[in-house]
This record gives C-alpha cells, structure tokens and sequence, in this order.
C-alpha cells in the first residue's frame, strides 16, 4: 500500500511514493540514491544504518520511512558544511579509524549524535554519577558508541578519532 | 512482509477503536521490537496504528509526590530527566543499561514494557516454540537457554523478560494506566506481566486494544538512594544474564526498609519479597545479601546450562548492597 510522504535529506526536500513497508534504510539507499548510511544486519543489532532524524541518532534499518513525514534525516555524507568534511570525518582519517570504511558513517553519525547527547549533559551507564557533569573518557565513549559495531576492530582508533574532537565540541 | 495499511492516530480514544476493531491491527510505537518482528516473519498485521504522535510525551508531577512518565516518552529522554536521576536513579540506570544510544532514542516507555523476549528459538521460524506458535514444543528446554529462567517458568516455555527498565519499575511498584475499548484501569506493573504456566503465548494480561498511555511511579523517598547492576557476557549492548534493582533505607549499617527485583531471571520481572523480608533490620552488609538472594531462589528450578544464575544473582546482590551500605555512610 502506497503512501505520498516529503522528507528533508541532507539539508533537500525530497517527495516520494512508497509502500507502507520502506524502512528509512530502503529508501535512502534504493530510492533516493543516498547510500552512505549501510546495510549491515537489517535488525537493529549493528549501528551501520545509523543516521540523525530531527538531530537525534536512530537507526534506518529499524523506522519505517512512512512514518517520518516532513522529518529532517542527515545522513554521514550530509554532516560536512557544503564540500568541507564535518571535523569528525577529518579526525577519522587522520586517527586511521576504520579498516574497511563499512561501519564508518553510521560510526561518524553516531558519534555526532553521541557528542550532542553527552553536551545536553545526559549520563550514561559508567557514569559515576548521574548528575554531575559529563566527562567523556576513553570508557564514556566507548560505553555510548556500543551500538556501533565494527568487524575490521578499528574500535581503539575509533575512540582516539572521537576524543580528539572533544577540545572543539561546544560544552 | 505482508503489505499493511499505516494509520497515525489523532487521540487516544481513537486509536483504541481503531486497534479494537481489527483483530490483525497493532499499535506502532518505537517499532525497535515490532518491525524486527515483521522482518522475522514473526509478526504480520494488517493495521499499523502509530501512536507517536499522540499527547503522551511528557513526564509530570502528580499530587502527593507522584510522577506520571507518558507512555510516548523514549527511553534516552526518560533516563536523563532531572527529576528520575535526582529521585529514581536506579530507574535511570536500568534504562542506560539496556539496549544502545540509537535504540534508546527509538523506543519508548510503553513500547519498553511490552518489548518481547529474546529467546533464540522465539525469534526462529524454523524451530518449535510454545510462544509463538503454542503446541508446538519448547526448543530452549533440552536446548540452548543458558540466558533462559531459573524461577516462574513451566514445563512449556523458560524465556526471559528482556526488559531492564521494567525491572527498576516493578521494585517502585509503579502503575501502568491503561486505555482500552471498555474504559480506563490501572494495573501494578508486576501483575501487567503473567507467568508462561500452559500458555506462554500471552506475555501480559493486557487484552487487544488496550493502550498503555503512562506509567505512574509512587513518592517512595528511599529510592533516591537506589541502584541497577546488570550481569551480561559483554561490558555493553547485551541483554542481561542476571540483573537486580535495589532501593535502601540504611541507617546506622542498618536495612531500614529495602525494595529489591531481579532481572534475566523468570519470565517477569522478578519482585524479591522473601529477600526483602531476610534484610528488613538486619546489618547492610554483603553476607546478608547473598543469604537474601539464596532465600528468594531457594526454589529455584535451573535448567542443565543456567544454574549459574543462582550464585551470580547472590553476588549482584551483594555488590549493589555494598555499594549502597558505602553511599549510605558518606
């Protein structure tokens, strides 16, 4: 069953008609040509589909797209301002972050995602306290990018890659 | 995937008829479990009824100290609201314990409570399974179940409750309010669950059509000094193997009053009332807990892969204890 729907992707507005049973996932990649956000497991165990929707990190494989009517999806290739690459992107390659590039754009969106969560002060599990302000150590980050896989284990790269665009995020 | 009609309900009332009137139609939350299960072929309905946009996504005061979570409300934003972090931190903690940041921007608070377990055999097709098809046989028994139920499960089904959150919620005794085609009711979330007995098909006892709209939790002051502590096979993004969440009042090394559930261990949150009893007034230290938690499983029936459990639910009990005991002198 087919439902007309508008969403922004990467800052265009885009119109399409899709079947009711199009995740997010399906119609970035197949529909709408965007395929930096991939397919690893299709359910919601591996992070690569990992994208921002109203600037918050979900995961694609897991929204039905019929569902995010007039929503704003930035996906990794949408993070960067115009040509430039978004500073995470830069400190992944300079930090050698990843082996195969798989997992990397649901790791990049993730982690902007993360870097926005842990700036509205919100804990996390390791978090010695649940009120004080938030540190992000090597275990807060390792703790709020579990949902990130990476099966090349570019994961100590992937830490040094996130802590070192800790001194310019704005607190 | 069955091809199904998407609906976004409007108001409460309406989608309740709506869910009420088509026996093949859901509701559509977070959908993190829901459209898993339509990609597994588990789950197949013909009606898509999204409540997310319905006025349930605030988390209020209530009179007499009382705090209303909406049953729309995520997970993420339910962990880092001030007033649970400052008043119910072991509610908090049970919700960073579970799942992953993304999954917790998905999932919502009535969707967390209904989410269903992850008993392999559940989740396969291709194997007998008494919940998702009854008579069929249960493959966990002589099977895998190492993660499976030590206490409350039967002969036809020792799947787990995956939830963290609900386990936090059934040691406040918080209340889960209820939309349903005949009204209003409140259900205890402890009795929201019901044990497998001969027929683990049904999870809870709510009835088709019945909406959870917001989940109440009680003043209860001692939960400010309260603690989750999840046991799982890695540091993070894994379903508990045991799991227990304790509220204290400790005065002077001693248990004054204390709230303790277990998680990762039945088929429902696992309220610990005879632990409780053996720590009421007695000394805040880890030999009384693990004496507590051996009382509360004593019964227990561990299956030939899970008997593990036992000990290790003693010993997070004991370290949560501990940690409570040190919190309670400083």
């Amino acid at each position: 069953m087919d439902a007309r729907m508008t969403l922004r992707v990467d800052g265009e507005p885009r119109s399409l008609t899709v079947d009711t049973r199009v995740t997010l996932l399906d119609a970035l990649r197949e529909r709408l040509g965007v395929t930096s956000p991939k397919k690893g497991c299709d359910h919601g165990q591996c992070g690569a589909c990992t994208v921002l929707v109203n600037g918050r990190r979900v995961l694609a494989c897991l929204t039905l797209v019929v569902a995010l009517d007039a929503a704003e999806v930035t996906t990794a290739a949408g993070l960067g301002a115009g040509e430039g690459l978004h500073q995470l992107q830069r400190s992944f390659i300079e930090h050698d972050a990843f082996q195969c590039g798989y997992c990397t754009p649901g790791q990049i969106c993730s982690a902007a995602g993360m870097l926005a969560e842990a700036a509205q002060g919100w804990p996390s599990y390791v978090s010695a306290s649940l009120t004080a302000p938030v540190e992000l150590d090597d275990e807060e980050i390792r703790e709020r990018m579990s949902g990130n896989l990476c099966r090349c284990g570019a994961y100590v790269n992937i830490v040094a890659a996130i802590r070192d665009t800790l001194g310019a995020q704005p607190r | 995937m069955r091809p199904f009609k998407y609906e976004r309900a409007a108001d409460v009332d309406g989608a309740v008829a709506r869910v009420a009137g088509r026996p093949d139609a859901v509701f559509l939350a977070g959908g993190t479990n829901l459209l898993d299960h339509m990609k597994l072929g588990m789950a197949s309905p013909g009606l898509l009824v999204d409540v997310t946009a319905l006025p349930l996504d605030t988390i209020e005061p209530l009179p007499g100290g009382k705090v209303r979570i909406g049953a729309m409300v995520r997970n993420s934003d339910l962990a880092a609201d001030p007033v649970i972090r400052q008043r119910y931190p072991m509610l908090s903690q049970a919700l960073l314990a579970g799942a992953s940041g993304q999954l917790r921007n998905m999932a919502t608070t009535g969707g967390n409570l209904l989410q269903r377990t992850r008993c392999p055999y559940f989740q396969d097709l291709s194997t007998p399974c008494n919940k998702r098809e009854p008579g069929s046989g249960c493959s966990a028994i002589e099977g895998h179940h190492r993660e499976h139920a030590v206490v409350g499960a039967s002969a036809s089904c020792v799947a787990v409750n995956p939830s963290d959150m609900a386990v936090a919620l059934c040691a406040l005794e918080a209340v889960v309010q209820v939309h349903g085609p005949g009204g209003m009711r409140s259900i205890p979330v402890e009795e929201l669950y019901r044990l497998p007995g001969d027929d683990p098909q049904r999870d809870t006892v709510l009835e088709h059509g019945e909406l959870i709209t917001a989940v109440d939790l009680p003043a209860l002051p001692m939960a400010a000094r309260s603690r989750y502590r999840k046991v799982r096979d890695r540091a993070s993004y894994a379903f508990a193997l045991v799991s227990v969440a304790v509220a204290a009042r400790i005065e002077r090394g001693s248990v004054r009053d204390v709230r303790v559930a277990f998680g990762g261990l039945a088929p429902k949150p696992w309220r610990a009332r005879a632990a409780e009893e053996v720590l009421h007034g007695a000394p805040a230290t880890v030999e009384m807990a693990v004496r507590a938690a051996a009382t509360e499983l004593a019964a227990a029936q561990p299956l030939r892969g899970n008997a593990f459990k036992v000990k290790l639910a003693q010993g997070a009990l004991a370290t949560v204890m501990r940690e409570l005991a040190g919190e309670a002198r400083s």
